[in-house]
């Protein structure tokens, strides 16, 4: 990696005015973003608010004009080649092939990616062990739990040792234990190549202890931007991040009606009693 | 990519078994009964021996003609997204499921085959023909499996792909000289069954199996110029399926 080569190549991501429109619903609206290299960066928000968009995007799942994003100083909407092979990406659907083994499925992105064929064998089964898998990598993916499918997806995202990956809900339909699971797997793997992850979540306990800094999009911009603790203190001393989410993005509770919103808040302030 | 659909057939193959029942009900009963009535003038060739290639080549075509439906679940599932953000060309992945979908259509031609003979139809001995079949069938079928992922592309959901799909096999099938010689059918059904790349794959492998008379440079030509406009229409339609 080239850290010296100026401050431009500091950034994994750098968005400007990223933009785009599904018809005429625009579902990314401006966004700026910086992710600086070797960060954990959440991007928070309600649902509908533009993440997954924003994500594919960035993984030129979706077509970017040229000067709205840049992945390690490579615009992506002319380096699509080069910004897919530096990203591992796992999308907010469970999407392993449930025909296939764990090892199966983990040695196709190790196809996929070039992964040389006298290291491929070992690559494999690094990332399986790395998550947790070595022991059901023989059995095919139908038969795993959700936890293990994450973990599964992981490894494949893994498999090409991304300088960035990029996780949409990783957490998606788990319980506790198995989220723990693969945040822990995550910043082991994080801690030993030092690589850059851009991550969605709707878990505030997560988000609050596993990102560095994190961005609150609603309808499509980002509505606040820092670190868990600067968010947090800067609504109201001893907030939660969860506070935070709602000061920011609240307001949609007003279009259906009132109803909504004072039922949440009643059971929200039920909670806090009970 | 090819080798993950192969791996995924290792892991299943009841499919393959239930697959080759239709086009073996085509043989005998179609077969069997044309046979008898002499409806159709083949020349020197019994009808079963004329008709035996014209069934391989159907049962490949409906293989391929749904296999855009594969890429459709894949999209719905997630897994598309995945592999299109790998640095693999699309060209590559269709080609791997072109290349898959052929060797689908080579399991269920051998079943075909194997009827064939027991039914008396007198197929060549000479490995050559024999590698030959393996060529067209496999061209053939990359041909409409890319034809299919490109009807995919365009029609986004499954229950279009389905209605086109059934709208056009007919016609590819029934326009071809797949049942009975070109020479018999009307001028306009001749017409199509010219610029029906099925028509030159059933031509090669009537020549190659039973000897008739052929074009097989010409039907090679054919079916690897479709093959290669079909790989690049398909890779190129490929990415709008995930917008
Ligand atoms: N393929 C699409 N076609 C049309 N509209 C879309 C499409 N994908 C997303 N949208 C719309 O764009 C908006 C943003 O969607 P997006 O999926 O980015 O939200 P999100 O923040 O990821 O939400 P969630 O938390 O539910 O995953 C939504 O209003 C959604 O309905
Ligand atoms: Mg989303």
């Amino acid at each position: 990696m080239n850290g010296e080569s100026g401050p431009a190549d500091r950034h994994a991501i750098v968005c400007r005015g990223l933009r785009h429109a599904f018809g005429d619903k625009v579902a990314v609206d401006g966004v700026d973003l910086d992710v600086a290299e070797g960060e954990i960066f959440g991007l928070l928000g309600p649902n509908g608010a533009g993440k997954t968009t924003t994500i594919r995007l960035i993984t030129t799942l979706l077509p970017a004009r040229p000067g709205m994003v840049e992945v390690f100083g490579l615009d992506v909407a002319r380096h699509r080649m080069a910004v897919r092979r530096a990203i591992g990406y796992l999308p907010q659907q469970l999407s392993a092939d449930a025909a296939l083994t764990g090892r199966e499925n983990v040695g196709l992105f190790a196809r996929l990616f070039d992964v040389p064929r006298r290291q491929r064998g070992e690559r494999v089964e690094e990332v399986l062990a790395a998550v947790g898998l070595a022991d059901a990598a023989e059995r095919r993916a139908q038969t795993y739990s959700g936890g293990m499918i994450r973990r599964l997806e992981l490894a494949q995202a893994l498999v090409s040792a991304p300088r960035l990956l990029i996780l949409d809900e990783p957490t998606i339909g788990l319980d506790p234990v198995a989220r723990d699971g693969v945040w822990e797997r995550i910043q082991e793997v994080r801690r030993a190549t030092g690589m850059t992850v851009l991550v969605t979540t709707h878990y505030m306990d997560e988000a609050d202890q596993h990102c560095g800094r994190i961005a609150l999009m609603h309808r499509g911009r980002v509505q606040a931007l820092g670190t868990p603790s600067e968010l947090k203190s800067g609504l109201e001393p001893g907030a939660t991040l969860e506070e935070v989410f709602r000061a920011y993005t609240g307001d949609r509770l007003d279009e259906p009606g009132d109803g909504f919103r004072d039922a949440r808040r009643t059971r929200r302030t039920a909670g806090r009693l009970g | 990519m090819c080798i993950v659909e192969l791996q995924k057939m290792r892991h299943d193959r009841t499919e393959l078994y239930t697959r080759a029942i239709q086009p073996a009900l085509w043989l005998l009963i179609f077969g069997e009964t044309f046979s008898r009535i002499r409806a159709i003038p083949t020349g020197k060739v019994p009808y079963l021996d004329y008709l035996a290639p014209g069934i391989l080549a159907q049962s490949a075509l409906f293989i391929a003609i749904f296999y855009g439906i594969q890429i459709i679940w894949e999209r719905d599932a997630g897994v598309l997204a995945k592999l299109l953000v790998t640095p693999t060309p699309r060209a590559a992945l269709v080609t791997g499921k072109a290349f898959a979908a052929g060797v689908r259509s080579l399991a269920q031609a051998v079943a075909i085959l194997v009827l064939s003979a027991l039914l008396g139809v007198a197929l060549t001995l000479n490995p050559l023909r024999w590698l030959g079949v393996v060529v067209i069938v496999m061209l053939g079928t990359a041909f409409f499996s890319c034809l299919s992922m490109t009807i995919a592309g365009l029609a986004m959901s499954r229950d279009r792909l389905m209605g086109i799909g059934q709208a056009i096999t007919m016609p590819l099938f029934f326009g071809s000289n797949a049942l009975y010689p070109v020479g018999l059918m009307p001028g306009w059904l001749q017409a199509i069954s010219h610029v029906n790349p099925l028509s030159y794959e059933v031509d090669a492998l009537r020549n190659l199996l039973i000897g008739t008379p052929g074009h097989l440079p010409l039907d090679l030509g054919v079916l690897v110029v479709a093959a290669i406009a079909g790989i690049a229409a398909a890779s190129a339609l490929l990415g709008r399926l995930v917008r």
